[in-house]
């Protein structure tokens, strides 16, 4: 099991983390709400928990997936992207199946 | 797709629900928009990255361009085509007449005829207003905020300048409305400085913003204190700025080249304005450059501007700010000495002699890391973020606070809190009271503000009654008392009775009359009769208890003592009932009122539990046992 990030959403992270001072890495998830389902979260990470986390690294950024979520998003690749004015963050999650029209939320 | 920014640990908002906000800064000449993004603060660009939106909109009968394209029009369209639009916030026909001598000569517009107070400019697309105006710049930023954040805002902060009245608030509010922005809140525009270099989290002291733009300058002095920036002073030239450096490099170019300026032609002369501004932008990076001007096709100029030929020349014009920096403080009753941070804002001050003369006159290193034509409208994102709730726990900015407790008068003469002191404002809050006698139909609310625990000690605010409510047992009724405080420091209360929805309010301003000393004084006594003021209240308590269980003992008595006790338990109730009248008014502690009144319970509850039993047969007599099973 495993998650990754493109090199360009890495270098997009640590820019984040170095302008915030602290931090770790990212913590990546999934709730369940929205309207198909799970949404995505994406978070600054400050501690990990040893009993529910488990610890990737890729391209130089630590990401941290609790085990609950890490079922839903495995495989899955980050990455930074930008669509005209908008840009930020995008899950290529192998495990989705359908996403609401908006792509904030999805089911397995 | 929807994407992403990163939250800050456990701030991940639903799908939907995100909090986007905004910072704007509505420049005279250029405006900005700016958000947080993944913790971020930073100016959005159009979509040719453009991050500076000239503030000019240019009417056309079927069409509103806003920003460079307008200002390019200037020249060929001047009636249509507006510019400097703040200057004319919030200010009324008259105004504008003390203003400037005559509207029309001045000012390269015309004007509707008519008796409304508020000027009103012809143009192509009808008659439009400043907060129109305004209002077309504020929709071409909220449009660039919507596109970046990818999907609708909850909100901006505005920034204003720290001299701006009321009325060029309310007009730079109205604004935003009619453009169909949500105001967070409006923002000092030195404020908004300070906060984006996290001053704000920072020393407490005196904080100088200096503000050099392109044609203005200004100083403001301010004070932080608890997290909120006071406006000491204000002070500055409308008149001076960057442009005016430019003016000076120019004329020393003629000089040199011994061209007369009157012998050329507009165009020449923009040329020479314009090399002159390269030139002084290039020497904040080299010592030397080079200027080179084709005056015509036999005439043209090739001379070296050093940094010491340039600070001779614009040395005349720092000094002139300088003055104005040196009356603020005097304004603001505060040496030079007390500033512990001076912040540089306007493009102009990145003219390195700017910052020399700055850092020298203040004896700090001035603080120069954030764009100086960004800072601002950063500072009013860095607060929308906050506003909105998007910030870390504990980073929640306290730009306006209450200096003192506000609360209301309870039984006993107790000042029962509300809402605490350095709450920041807007608040509202509400707290449920209920009547104190049988059959009460009317509350006395006092409001009071103060830290101290009896009324007597607080300041009152105001009084006033409901009345009229259904009569209840006493403690059956519901009060719902709400407090509530604008971010204008005004407060509300209102007082309902639940079950009958009877209501009563009053407005008060609390920090009226209060200074800063009485303010102070009133929070060192809190804490030196801190003790006092906790033996009071228990007394206090007690006492009310104490009137309590009396007026419920009497009541009994008259009811059915007769009937329920022999004479010598009643006489035996009645020495101890007398006992407890007589501390109730005597003891100075809480804790004879305790003993009397346990004493009390104990001879009469015997008492007690023969009228329970009899309210309970009453209740029941008449009915079968299997009813109750």
């Amino acid at each position: 099991m495993a998650v990754s990030i493109t090199e360009q959403g890495a270098k997009r992270v640590n820019d984040f983390l170095a302008n915030r001072g602290n931090g770790i890495g990212v913590r990546l998830g999934v709730k369940t709400t929205g309207c198909s389902g799970m949404a995505y979260v994406i978070e600054f990470v400050d501690d990990v928990n040893a009993d529910e986390d488990e610890v990737f690294e890729s391209n130089g950024v630590t990401i941290v997936v609790d085990k609950k979520s890490l079922v839903y998003i495995d495989g899955t690749e980050m990455d930074f992207v930008k669509e005209g004015l908008n840009e930020g963050f995008a899950f290529k999650n192998p495990n989705e199946k359908d996403a609401c029209g908006c792509g904030e939320s999805f089911t397995v | 797709m929807a994407l992403l920014q990163i939250s800050e640990p456990g701030q991940s908002t639903k799908p939907h629900e995100h909090k986007f906000a905004i910072g704007i800064d509505l420049g005279t000449t250029n405006s900005l928009v700016a958000s947080v993004r993944s913790g971020k603060a930073d100016t959005l660009s159009d979509v040719d990255g453009k991050h500076l939106l000239p503030s000019v909109v240019r009417y056309s009968a079927d069409s509103i361009v806003v920003g460079l394209a307008a200002k390019e029009n200037q020249v060929k369209d001047p009636h249509n085509t507006i510019s400097s639009i703040k200057r004319l916030m919030g200010r009324g026909v008259e105004d504008l007449k003390a203003q400037f001598k005559s509207l029309s000569d001045e000012l390269p517009y015309e004007f509707a005829e008519g008796d409304s107070v508020v000027p009103r400019i012809k143009t192509a697309a009808g008659n439009k207003t400043a907060v129109e105006i305004s209002a077309d710049i504020l929709k071409v930023l909220k449009l660039r905020g919507e596109e970046t954040l990818g999907d609708e805002l909850e909100g901006a902060v505005i920034t204003v300048p720290a001299y701006f009245d009321d009325a060029q608030r309310q007009a730079t509010k109205d604004a935003a409305t009619l453009a169909g922005i949500n105001v967070l809140r409006l923002l000092n525009e030195p404020t908004a400085a300070a906060v984006a270099y996290g001053l704000d989290s920072g020393a407490e002291g005196i904080v100088a913003v200096y503000d050099l733009g392109g044609g203005t300058f200004d100083i403001s002095i301010m004070q932080l204190k608890q997290g909120v920036f006071e406006v000491l002073s204000t002070g500055g030239d409308s008149a001076l700025g960057g442009d005016d450096f430019d003016h000076a490099i120019a004329q020393w170019i003629l000089e040199q080249a011994g061209v007369d300026s009157s012998e050329l032609s507009s165009s020449s002369l923009r040329l020479v304005l314009q090399e002159a501004c390269s030139a002084k932008e290039a020497l904040s990076e080299h010592t030397e450059t080079e200027i080179k001007i084709d005056f015509s096709a036999d005439k043209n100029w090739t001379g070296i501007l050093n940094r010491e030929i340039l600070n001779t020349l614009i040395d005349p014009l720092i000094k002139k700010t300088l003055m104005s920096c040196r009356r603020a403080l005097r304004d603001a009753d505060v040496d030079k000495e007390q500033v512990i941070d001076v912040v540089m804002v306007g493009g102009s001050t990145r003219a390195l002699r700017v910052r020399e003369q700055v850092g020298e006159f203040f004896e700090t290193e001035p603080k120069v890391d954030i764009d100086p034509d960004r800072v601002v409208a950063i500072g009013a994102a860095i607060q929308a973020n906050a506003l909105v709730g998007n910030d870390a726990e504990g980073n929640l900015l306290l730009m306006d606070v209450l200096p003192l407790s506000l609360g209301l008068e309870t039984m006993g003469g107790l000042a029962e809190k509300i809402i605490s002191r350095n709450t920041p404002i807007p608040v509202s809050r509400a707290q449920e009271f209920t009547t104190y006698k049988d059959g009460q139909t009317a509350m006395a609310v006092h409001v009071v503000q103060g830290e101290r625990d009896l009324v007597d000690d607080c300041r009152s605010l105001a009084k006033f009654e409901l009345r009229g409510f259904p009569s209840h047992v006493a403690g059956a009724a519901r009060i719902r008392v709400t407090f509530q405080v604008d971010a204008d420091g005004l407060l509300s209360v209102s007082a309902k009775e639940e079950t009958s929805g009877i209501e009563a309010s009053v407005e008060v301003k609390p920090s009226y009359g209060l200074q800063d000393s009485e303010i102070e004084a009133m929070l060192k006594a809190s804490m030196e009769f801190a003790a006092n003021d906790k033996d009071a209240r228990s007394l206090r308590e007690q006492q009310v208890e104490a009137d309590r269980v009396l007026e419920a003992i009497d009541s009994a008595m008259a009811d059915d003592g007769e009937e329920m006790l022999s004479a010598e338990e009643r006489e035996a109730i009645l020495q101890v009932r007398q006992e407890l009248e007589i501390s109730r008014h005597n003891a100075t502690e809480a804790q004879q009122l305790k003993d009397a009144m346990s004493k009390l319970e104990k001879v009469s509850a015997e008492y007690v539990a023969r009228r329970m039993n009899a309210s309970v047969q009453k209740s029941m007599a008449g009915h079968q046992v299997e009813e109750f099973k």
